[in-house]
C-alpha cells in the first residue's frame, strides 16, 4: 500500500488550492490517528505510535489516568489515611454511584444530547424503592420494589425522550423542567418526611441495606476475579487469534498480552485491597456487592455500544446524524432507547442511593441536584466528548473514580460541602476545556 | 447541539433541500408563507388590511405576544375562580403580583439578551441572589447607589467569565452556565456565612431604606397620576411623531389608526395599572396607597434595553449573530467580543433582579429566601412564553415583561390557594411544568410555520 | 411500492440500441409555484458515464432526488430494466439497486471506513456485530476499486482526505449490488491530483457495467469522463446525446441559453420507447 502522505505532496506547485493544504494537516494527523494497534508489529512500535497520537492531540484515556494518579498522590501527602485501605474501600463505593451516573449520562452525551435528570432520577428511585418497601406501608417484596422501580424510571426516561426525539425539543430543556419536575414528585413520595431501610428485622429493608453495604466473602472474591479475568483474558485472546485467522489486521500479541496482565493486577489488587478487615470492630472484608454490579452495567453497556448494531447507530448519530438518517438508521427510536437506558442505569444507582444513605429526607433529594454535574464532569474526564459521537463506558468508570477521589479527599480534609461543589463545578470547566482543546485540529473517533 | 452552543436549524451544511418527499425543500420555499405574512403586514394601508395581515402572520406560525395575553386572560379567569374568596384578581393581590413579577421580567429581560444568540444562561438565579447579597451585605457601610453600582459590575463580571469560557474558548453555554450555577450557589452559601446565614436591612438607617423602598416603597396617588400622564404623553408623541416622519418621507410605516390604537393601548394599560395601585390596600388605620416605585424602575429597564436591543448596533449584532453567525462574522462582527459583553450585560441585569428580589422579600437575605434552580426555569420560562425563541435572533425586551408578568401571577395564584402539603413539591413541579409547556408551545407553533427541523 | 408487472425484459448491456438502465419520460416536478422539472426525458444505459449539466436552479438536484426516491414526480413515468417503476423512498431505490451519493458524502467522522460502508447495513453474528466479516467485504470493495492510498481500512474517516472520502463514499455505494450510481458534485471540493483519483474511479465502475450519472459543473471532468451529456435549462432537458456531439463551447450555450447556434440535438429515444 502506498504512503497516505504521497498524493498530497504531488500537488502541482503554485496550486493556490486550500484544500490541498488541508489534506497536508490531514494527512499528518492520519498518520497520527490510525489506531496505533492496528498497525504496530511489536509492543515497541505500538508505544511509539501511541505517543505520536498522544501528541497528535487524541490522548484517549491518558488525562485520566493522569488525574487519578494527581488525585491520589496530593490527598496522600495532605493526608496519610487517603491510601489506606479502609479509606479507598470507602472512596470504591462512593465512587460506584458517580460512575454509574457517569454510564448514564455517557448514552445521553454520545448521541450529542444531555441528560440533566440523572441526579433526580437516581433520587427518585430511591425514595420509590424505600417506600415500596416499608412494611408498615407498601411492604412489597424487595425484588418487585426494585423491579418496579427500574421500570418507572424507564418510563421517566422514555417520556423526556419522546420529547426530544420526537418533537426535537433541546434536551437541556427538557431534562432541566424534567429534573424540577421529578423533585418536586420524589418530595411528594417522601411525604415530606422521612424514610429508611435500616431496620435489620425486616427482611426486604434488610436486603436493599445489604446490596450496598454487604460484600462477598474474601474467597468468593477471588474465584470471581479469578473467573472475569479468566473469560475477559480468553475472549480477547481468541478474537485476535480468529482476526489473524483470517488475515485481518490485529495488534501484537505482546500487547495484548499487557492488556490481560494489567486487567489481571488491577484485579488482584481491587481484591487484596478489599480484603483487609476494615472494620473498627468485628470484621469486615471482602469485595463489596457493588462493585460486581458496576462491573456488570459496565460490561452490559460495552458490549451494547460497541458489539450491537443499536450502539453503532448511536455513534453513528452523534457523529453525523444527516448520514445516520440517509443509511436508513430510525433516529427517533434510537434517541429515545439512550434516554430510557440513561434513565434505567440511574435508576439503578438511586437503589444503591438508597441503600448507601439507609435514611432519605428532602434534604437528601435536594441535594440530589448536584448529582448530575458530577455525572457529566466524570463523563467528560473519562474522555467523553460533549459534542457527541466520542467516548467509552469504561472513561465513565475511570472518571467517576477521579470525582469520588476528589470528593473523598477533600472530605477527609473537613471542606464543606459548599465548596466541594465549587471545586466540581471548576474541575468540569476545566475537564470541558481539555475537551474542546483537545478537538482542535484533530479529528474526532468512536 | 452544534460546536458553538448553536441550535442548528438546517439540517445540512452546504445542502438546501431535505430528503424527506415534499415536506421540506430549499429554506426560501418553505418560509415563504410566513415571509409573505409578514411583507403584507409591512405594506397594509389601512387597519383592516393590517389586521387581516397580522391574522394570516399569526396563523402561519409567527404568534408574538398572542399565546403570552391569551395565557394572561386564562391564568387570571382560572385563578379568579379556583382561590379560595375568589381574590385573586383583589387590588392588593394584583399589587403583590405587580411586585413579585418584576424580579421575573427583569430576570427574564436579562436572559433575552443571551437567548437571541441561540445561547442560554443557566446560571441567572444564582447570579442574582448572589448580586442582592453583595448589595445587601455593602450596603451597611456604602452609600445605597455605591453598594448597587459595585453589585452590578461583579454581577457583570461573573457574566463576563462565563461569556469568555463559552465565547472563547468554545464551551458549550449550557455546560458553562451550569458550573456557574453551582459555583455561584455554593459562593452564596459561604458569603452568607453558612447555610444559616442571612443578611438583613436595617430600614432605620435612611441608606439601606432606599434600596427597601425600590419595591416596598410608593408613589404618592396624585403623583402617580401625573407621571402616567407624563410618560404615556411623552411615549405616544414619540410614536405618533416618528410614524408620521417615516411616511412623511415616503418609508415603511404603519396606517395612523394602528399606531392611534397602540397609544391608546398603552395608556389604557397605564390607566388601569394606577388605578390599581390606587386602591388603598392597607387598612382603614393605615393606608398604602400608590405606584411602588418598582413599577417605574422596571419601565426603565424595559425602555433601555429595548433601545439598546432595536436602535444600537450592539443590539443588531445579537440578532445577527443568533440568525446566522457566520453571515454576522463575515460582515465583521467580532462574535467573540459581543458575546462576551452580551453574557456581562446579562448578568449585570440579573443582580438587579436580584437586588429587587430581596427587596421585594422585605429586605431579608437568607438561604430560604429563593431557589436559584427555580428561578432560572421560571426565568426561561417567561422569557420562552413571552415570545423569545430558545433557537435564537427573535425575541424583545417586552417579551420579557408580558412573560414576567404571567410566571409572576402563576407563582402567587398557586401559593395562594391552601394546598398543605403539595405546596413544597408543588414549588419545584410548577417551574418544571411551565418550562416544558413553554418551550413545547415554542416548539409545536414553529413547526406549523414549516420551518427546516433539526435532524 | 416499486411496481413488479412481469418477468424483466433483458437487460441492457451498453451501446445505444439495447434498452437503457434507467429511462424517464416526461417527469413533471413542481414545488408550490416553482415548475423544477418540466416534461424531462432521460436515458441512463448500464456501462455508459452519463454527465448532467446545467446551471444553477436548472433542476440538476431534484432530478438527481426524483430518481433516488426523495421526490416523488407530479407527471411522467421512470422505467427501471424496461419495467415502470415507482420509486417512493430511498429503500424502494436501494432495493432496485440505485445508489446515490450526495455532495456531502453522508459519513460520519467519528466512525472508520468500515463502520461507514456498513452503516444501516451492518452484518450480524449470533446477534452482535460481525466486525470481520464486515472488514473483509469493504477491503475487498476497496480493492476491487483500486483504492489503494488508504493506510488503514479501521482509519477514522475524519482523517482521511477529500479524494479518500470520496472513494468511501462511492464504494459505499457500490457494494450492494448496485445497477446505478448516481453521483452530485464528486469533484467539487478536491484538488487536482484527488479528483483524478476520483474521476479514474468512475471509469471502473462504468468498466463494471454500472450505470453511472455524474452531475458536473466541472466541464473538463465531464468531458474527460462522460459518454453522454445531458443538459438541464430551466427545469427542461435541452439536449442529450452522446459527448462527441458536444464541444465545451455547445455545452456551455445549451445551460446557459437552453439552445446553440444551429445546432440542438433532440433528446435521444430508444427503440422500445414507443411502448
Amino acid at each position: 500500500m502506498s504512503d497516505v502522505t504521497s498524493d498530497s505532496s504531488q500537488a502541482p506547485a503554485g496550486a493556490t488550492d486550500t484544500t490541498t493544504v488541508a489534506d497536508l494537516t490531514a494527512a499528518h494527523e492520519a498518520a497520527a490517528d490510525v489506531p496505533p494497534e492496528l498497525v504496530a508489529q511489536s509492543l515497541g512500535q505500538y508505544l511509539r505510535a501511541s505517543w505520536a497520537r498522544v501528541r497528535g492531540g487524541n490522548s484517549g484515556v491518558l488525562p485520566v489516568v493522569l488525574a487519578i494518579v494527581v488525585v491520589a498522590v496530593s490527598f496522600q501527602i495532605a493526608n496519610p489515611k487517603f491510601l489506606s485501605a479502609q479509606n479507598l474501600v470507602n472512596l470504591f463505593e462512593q465512587s460506584s454511584i458517580y460512575m454509574l451516573l457517569a454510564i448514564a449520562e455517557i448514552f445521553a452525551l454520545l448521541l450529542g444530547e444531555i441528560d440533566l435528570s440523572v441526579g433526580l432520577v437516581m433520587g427518585l428511585g430511591s425514595v420509590v424503592v424505600a417506600e415500596l418497601v416499608q412494611p408498615t406501608g407498601a411492604n412489597w417484596p424487595w425484588w418487585a420494589a426494585i423491579i418496579v422501580t427500574l421500570l418507572a424510571c424507564c418510563a421517566v426516561g422514555a417520556i423526556q425522550g419522546t420529547l426530544v426525539a420526537r418533537l426535537r425539543m433541546p434536551s437541556f430543556i427538557v431534562t432541566l423542567g424534567g429534573l424540577l419536575i421529578l423533585e418536586g414528585v420524589a418530595i411528594i413520595v417522601l411525604g415530606g418526611g422521612l424514610v429508611g431501610i435500616g431496620n435489620s428485622q425486616y427482611r426486604n429493608e434488610l436486603v436493599l441495606y445489604n446490596i450496598f453495604w454487604g460484600a462477598f466473602t474474601p474467597l468468593v472474591s477471588w474465584i470471581l476475579l479469578a473467573v472475569i479475568v479468566g473469560a475477559t483474558g480468553t475472549g480477547l485472546w481468541m478474537r485476535d487469534a480468529r482476526k489473524r485467522r483470517h488475515g485481518l489486521e490485529t495488534p501484537p500479541r505482546s500487547l495484548t498480552a499487557l492488556k490481560i496482565v494489567l486487567m489481571a493486577v488491577a484485579g488482584i489488587a481491587l481484591v487484596v485491597i478489599c480484603n483487609v478487615n476494615r472494620a473498627h470492630v468485628g470484621t469486615i472484608e471482602g469485595v463489596p456487592y457493588i462493585i460486581a454490579i458496576v462491573l456488570i452495567v459496565l460490561g452490559a453497556s460495552t458490549v451494547l455500544l460497541q458489539r450491537t448494531r443499536f450502539g453503532r447507530y448511536v455513534y453513528a448519530i452523534g457523529g453525523n446524524p444527516e448520514a445516520a438518517r440517509r443509511a436508513g438508521v430510525r433516529l427517533p427510536t434510537i434517541r429515545i432507547w439512550c434516554f430510557v437506558i440513561s434513565a434505567l442505569i440511574s435508576g439503578i444507582a438511586g437503589v444503591l442511593f438508597a441503600s448507601w444513605q439507609v435514611s432519605l429526607t428532602t434534604n437528601i433529594i435536594k441535594a440530589a441536584n448536584s448529582y448530575v454535574l458530577l455525572a457529566v464532569a466524570a463523563a467528560v474526564i473519562g474522555g467523553t466528548s460533549l459534542f457527541g459521537g466520542r467516548g467509552k463506558t469504561i472513561h465513565g468508570v475511570l472518571g467517576g473514580l477521579v470525582i469520588g477521589g476528589i470528593y473523598n479527599g477533600l472530605y477527609l480534609q473537613g471542606v464543606s460541602s459548599q465548596w466541594i461543589d465549587v471545586v466540581v463545578a471548576v474541575v468540569l470547566l476545566a475537564a470541558a476545556t481539555i475537551d474542546v482543546l483537545s478537538r482542535r485540529g484533530a479529528p474526532r473517533q468512536a | 447541539m452544534g460546536p458553538d452552543g448553536e441550535l442548528p436549524v438546517t439540517t445540512v451544511p452546504g445542502e438546501t433541500a431535505a430528503v424527506e418527499p415534499d415536506t421540506t425543500t430549499a429554506a426560501d420555499l418553505t418560509s415563504a408563507p410566513e415571509a409573505a405574512a409578514e411583507v403584507r403586514e409591512l405594506v397594509a394601508q389601512s387597519l383592516g388590511q393590517y389586521l387581516r395581515a397580522w391574522w394570516l402572520k399569526v396563523r402561519s406560525g409567527d404568534s408574538g405576544v398572542l399565546p403570552v395575553l391569551l395565557a394572561m386572560v386564562v391564568v387570571a379567569v382560572t385563578f379568579q375562580i379556583i382561590t379560595p374568596q375568589h381574590s385573586f384578581l383583589r387590588p392588593s393581590n394584583l399589587v403583590y403580583i405587580f411586585g413579585l413579577s418584576t424580579v421575573y421580567m427583569v430576570l427574564a429581560i436579562a436572559e433575552t439578551v443571551v437567548l437571541l444568540l441561540a445561547e442560554i444562561d443557566l446560571s441567572v438565579g444564582a447570579v442574582a441572589l448572589i448580586g442582592g447579597v453583595i448589595a445587601f451585605k455593602l450596603v451597611q457601610h456604602w452609600p445605597w447607589w455605591a453598594a448597587i453600582l459595585a453589585a452590578l459590575v461583579s454581577c457583570g463580571v461573573f457574566g463576563a467569565l462565563q461569556g469568555t469560557l463559552t465565547a472563547r474558548l468554545k464551551i458549550p453555554s449550557f455546560i458553562v452556565t451550569l458550573a456557574g450555577f453551582l459555583l455561584f450557589s455554593g459562593i452564596l452559601i459561604v458569603v452568607l456565612g453558612g447555610a444559616d446565614g442571612s443578611v438583613n436591612l436595617d430600614t432605620s438607617k435612611f441608606n439601606q431604606l432606599v434600596i427597601y423602598d425600590l419595591v416596598q416603597g410608593t408613589i404618592p396617588p396624585v403623583v402617580s397620576w401625573i407621571l402616567l400622564a407624563v410618560v404615556v404623553g411623552a411615549v405616544g408623541t414619540t410614536l405618533w411623531l416618528r410614524a408620521a416622519r417615516r411616511r412623511r418621507q415616503g418609508l415603511v410605516a404603519p396606517p395612523a389608526s394602528v399606531t392611534a390604537i397602540r397609544i391608546a393601548l398603552v395608556a389604557l394599560v397605564g390607566i388601569a395599572v394606577v388605578a390599581i395601585c390606587n386602591v388603598n390596600r392597607g387598612t382603614a388605620l393605615k393606608s398604602v396607597q400608590g405606584v411602588p416605585w418598582v413599577i417605574p424602575i422596571v419601565l426603565v429597564v424595559l425602555g433601555i434595553w429595548t433601545l439598546v436591543l432595536g436602535r444600537t448596533r450592539f443590539g443588531r449584532y445579537l440578532y445577527a449573530i443568533g440568525g446566522n453567525p457566520e453571515a454576522a462574522r463575515r460582515a465583521g462582527v467580532s462574535l467573540a467580543g459581543i458575546r462576551t459583553w452580551a453574557f456581562a450585560f446579562c448578568s449585570a441585569t440579573a443582580g438587579l433582579g436580584g437586588l429587587l428580589l430581596g427587596a421585594f422579600f422585605y429586605g431579608q437575605y437568607s438561604t430560604n429566601t429563593a431557589d436559584p434552580g427555580q428561578l432560572v426555569l421560571y426565568t426561561v420560562a417567561a422569557a420562552v412564553i413571552g415570545g423569545v425563541s430558545l433557537f435564537g435572533g427573535r425575541g424583545k425586551a417586552l417579551h420579557g415583561v408580558l412573560g414576567g408578568l404571567l410566571i409572576g401571577g402563576i407563582a402567587y395564584g398557586v401559593s395562594l390557594l391552601n394546598l398543605g402539603s403539595l405546596s413544597t413539591p408543588l414549588q419545584y413541579i410548577l417551574p418544571g411544568a411551565v418550562l416544558l409547556a413553554a418551550v413545547l408551545i415554542d416548539v409545536l407553533s414553529r413547526r406549523g410555520a414549516g420551518s427546516v427541523t433539526r435532524v | 411500492m416499486t411496481e413488479v408487472n412481469d418477468a424483466p425484459k433483458d437487460a441492457s448491456s451498453g451501446g445505444d440500441e439495447a434498452e437503457p438502465l434507467l429511462k424517464l419520460r416526461g417527469i413533471d416536478k413542481h414545488f408550490g409555484p416553482v415548475q423544477a422539472l418540466y416534461e424531462v426525458n432521460l436515458d441512463l444505459p448500464a456501462g455508459q458515464v452519463t454527465g448532467l449539466c446545467g446551471d444553477n436552479g436548472a433542476g440538476k438536484s431534484v432530478l438527481t432526488r426524483t430518481i433516488a426516491g426523495a421526490h416523488h414526480p407530479d407527471h411522467g413515468q421512470i422505467y427501471f430494466e424496461g419495467r415502470p417503476v415507482h420509486i417512493r423512498s430511498s429503500r424502494d431505490a436501494a432495493a432496485l439497486g440505485i445508489e446515490t451519493v450526495y455532495q456531502d458524502l453522508a459519513l460520519a467522522d467519528n466512525l472508520d471506513i468500515v463502520q461507514n460502508m456498513f452503516l444501516g447495513r451492518e452484518r450480524l453474528r449470533r446477534g452482535l456485530l460481525d466486525e470481520d466479516a464486515m472488514e473483509i467485504a469493504a477491503a475487498d470493495t476497496l480493492s476491487t476499486l483500486r483504492v489503494t492510498t488508504v493506510r488503514s481500512i479501521r482509519q477514522p474517516v475524519a482523517s482521511l482526505s477529500g479524494g479518500q472520502r470520496q472513494s468511501v463514499a462511492v464504494a459505499k455505494a457500490v457494494m450492494w449490488n448496485s445497477k446505478l450510481v448516481l453521483l452530485d458534485e464528486p469533484t467539487a471540493a478536491l484538488g487536482v491530483v484527488q479528483t483524478r483519483q476520483v474521476l479514474d474511479l468512475i471509469k471502473r465502475l462504468r468498466d463494471r457495467g454500472l450505470a453511472v450519472m455524474v452531475i458536473s459543473h466541472n466541464l473538463n471532468d465531464v468531458f474527460e469522463v462522460a459518454d453522454r451529456i445531458a443538459v438541464l435549462y430551466l427545469g427542461r432537458m435541452v439536449a442529450e446525446a452522446p459527448v462527441t456531439d458536444f464541444d465545451r463551447q455547445s455545452v456551455v450555450e445549451y445551460m446557459t441559453t437552453g439552445g446553440a447556434n444551429g445546432r440542438s440535438p433532440e433528446p435521444a429515444r430508444s427503440a422500445s420507447d414507443e411502448g
